[in-house]
């Protein structure tokens, strides 16, 4: 079969490529149905990664967050139209210690490989997990965000000590949403406290205990353990205030992606004995964790739906570099594209 | 019930000096026909996918489709017609002798040499002719289109931006293309290289679908060599 396989070959510009894509092999064939696009998408759409990144990665279809339907399943586990989330991580080999989402051999959609803005997408079989009946589909859309904040709280749930009374969430965006709503799920009793700069935004952390400009944070406040959400050049200012609030021995995960090398107080790190975590993306177990987390909390997914910013159809390339440039003036929320391209 | 029809009647008459039927040739190791197929197949409205081969191709094609697909329920292989729109009857007399016809039954129709349609095209060819009873996949003409009678002089220029350029699928509500096309006299049936025309004739709509520009149909050795090309791109690892 020919499928359609649409990339970005330059900064703001797609275009249809055409690849020959057996359906008699062991993959399984889905077809997407929401697409959600991230802030890496968009450093690639607007050209803002390196010259030299954008040179060897692109032309490359973007997305890496999206459900579909499966429409071929050589073994015959699931049923034609079975609504699926796809993985865009993609392992090559296996290791007893090291995480699939850290092996360096590791392929991931829109990062060098193509994503998930096709016609049909051919992925083996333990790259789609099945999704559960009645969850809201632009929500799932981005089930592979939310599986990165359970990838990185997991890995706290490992590493960090046991007193877990207050938590400090930095990061007033997706990210930090997403984690501080699973936090208040998992640590009902905690103190959850999100830190950001726009108040408007922190306006929509209803569930969160307290929330704090982060020109305004009293100076007493102390928190257990805290989680870095920001990315960006506010990744700095953002670990620098989590290592001044937090207790002797806790735990920071990080989570923001940065561009550029950031400083980080050692001195305060090895005075207070602090542990950091750095976080990465995610494996085919998150995503399967997500999943049933989801299905076993229906709040937490109504919570979710606060983050749906629009849902835009895509039916032509014109369309596609509509909803990106759509995404990039919104300042709240996710865009989904209802792939009927 | 929603059916495909696979156009695979042609002979390869403009295919140069290939002797085999232009559906037949390979594009990337696989049947032309093959490809086209297979996307089909991957739309699960489909009841039934009906392929349409000429009567000395019918083993072969069976052959083709057993050796890149296998064995699949809703694959069946008919003999074609004399023309374009007998074969599109063959199949809906399949339909009528093994399963029977319902009135809101549709078949969607596709040239065999068409592979790179789209799950768009499909899906839109199966809405509209559900709402509509017929669709045409067109796309805007880019070059002007020019008329003559005796391909001489010319007699016509219409204006572009009215005209366009017919691609596949063309879809139908059956029991209305059956009613339409036997009420054409033979005269009229004579001059019908569209199925699309049997409507038209007789005053009813016909909804457009957009096509695309790369939905080509590989009749000719240079359509062959631009259908290679494109799946030539570089491709990420």
């Amino acid at each position: 079969m020919i499928n359609q396989i649409y990339r970005l070959v330059s900064p703001r510009q797609f275009e249809v490529a055409y690849q020959d894509c057996s359906v008699h092999s062991d993959d399984v064939v889905v077809r997407p149905t929401h697409l959600s696009i991230c802030a890496a998408d968009q450093r690639y759409y607007t050209g803002s990664r390196d010259k030299e990144v954008l040179a060897k990665k692109l032309p490359m279809a973007l997305i890496h967050e999206a459900v579909g339907k499966v429409m071929r399943d050589p073994k015959g586990e699931w049923a034609v139209g079975t609504p699926v989330v796809m993985i865009p991580n993609t392992p090559v080999e296996t290791d007893d210690i090291i995480a699939e989402n850290y092996l360096r051999s590791s392929k991931f959609r829109s990062s060098g490989y193509d994503g998930f803005m096709q016609d049909y997408v051919f992925l083996k079989r333990d790259r789609v997990v099945p999704l559960f009946p009645g969850i809201n589909l632009n929500v799932a859309a981005f089930i592979e965000l939310i599986s990165v904040s359970m990838h990185a709280i997991s890995r706290f749930e490992k590493t960090a000590h046991s007193r877990r009374q207050t938590f400090g969430i930095w990061g007033d965006g997706n990210l930090g949403f997403i984690t501080s709503l699973i936090l208040k799920k998992k640590y009902q009793n905690s103190r959850i406290i999100v830190f950001g700069k726009t108040p408007y935004k922190l306006d929509y952390f209803s569930f969160a205990d307290d929330v704090y400009l982060i020109d305004q944070i009293p100076s007493t406040l102390r928190i257990d353990h805290a989680f870095e959400c920001a990315g960006g050049i506010g990744s700095q200012y953002a670990i620098d205030q989590a290592i001044d609030h937090i207790h002797p021995e806790g735990t920071i995960g990080l989570l923001g992606v940065s561009e550029n090398p950031v400083e980080i107080n050692t001195r305060m790190v090895l005075e207070k004995g602090l542990t950091l975590i750095g976080s990465s993306r995610s494996g085919r177990v998150d995503f399967v964790n997500t999943v049933q987390f989801l299905e076993e909390h229906p709040d937490v997914l109504e919570y979710l739906e606060v983050l749906v910013g629009s849902v835009l159809t895509v039916r032509t390339i014109q369309d596609i570099i509509n909803a990106f440039e759509q995404d990039l003036t919104t300042s709240w929320g996710k865009t989904v594209m209802q792939w009927e391209i | 019930m929603i059916y495909a029809e696979i156009l695979a009647g042609g002979k390869g008459t403009r295919m140069g000096n290939i002797d085999m039927p232009k559906q037949y040739l390979p594009l990337k190791n696989k049947p032309i026909l093959i490809h086209t197929v297979e996307k089909f197949m991957l739309n699960d409205r489909f009841d039934k996918i009906i392929i349409v081969s000429p009567k000395q191709w019918m083993n072969h094609t069976k052959d083709i489709l057993n050796k890149f697909i296998g064995h699949d329920n809703r694959l069946v292989v008919v003999e074609g017609g004399e023309n374009r729109n007998e074969s599109i009857m063959s199949g809906i007399r399949y339909i009528e002798n093994e399963i029977g016809l319902n009135d809101d039954d549709i078949i969607v129709t596709h040239d065999s040499v068409r592979p790179f349609l789209t799950h768009r095209i499909i899906e839109e060819n199966i809405d509209n002719a559900l709402k509509f009873g017929a669709v045409d996949t067109v796309i805007e003409a880019i070059d002007t289109i020019i008329q003559s009678n005796d391909g001489e002089m010319v007699h016509d220029i219409p204006v572009r931006s009215t005209m366009y350029q017919g691609q596949t699928p063309q879809s139908f509500n059956i029991k209305k293309l059956k009613e339409l096309y036997y009420a054409l006299t033979d005269e009229q049936k004579e001059i019908l290289t569209d199925a699309c025309k049997i409507f038209v004739l007789h005053g009813e709509q016909v909804k457009i679908v957009k096509g695309e520009l790369f939905n080509i149909k590989i009749t000719t050795p240079y359509d062959l060599k631009i259908a290679n090309a494109l799946l030539e791109e570089r491709t990420t690892e």
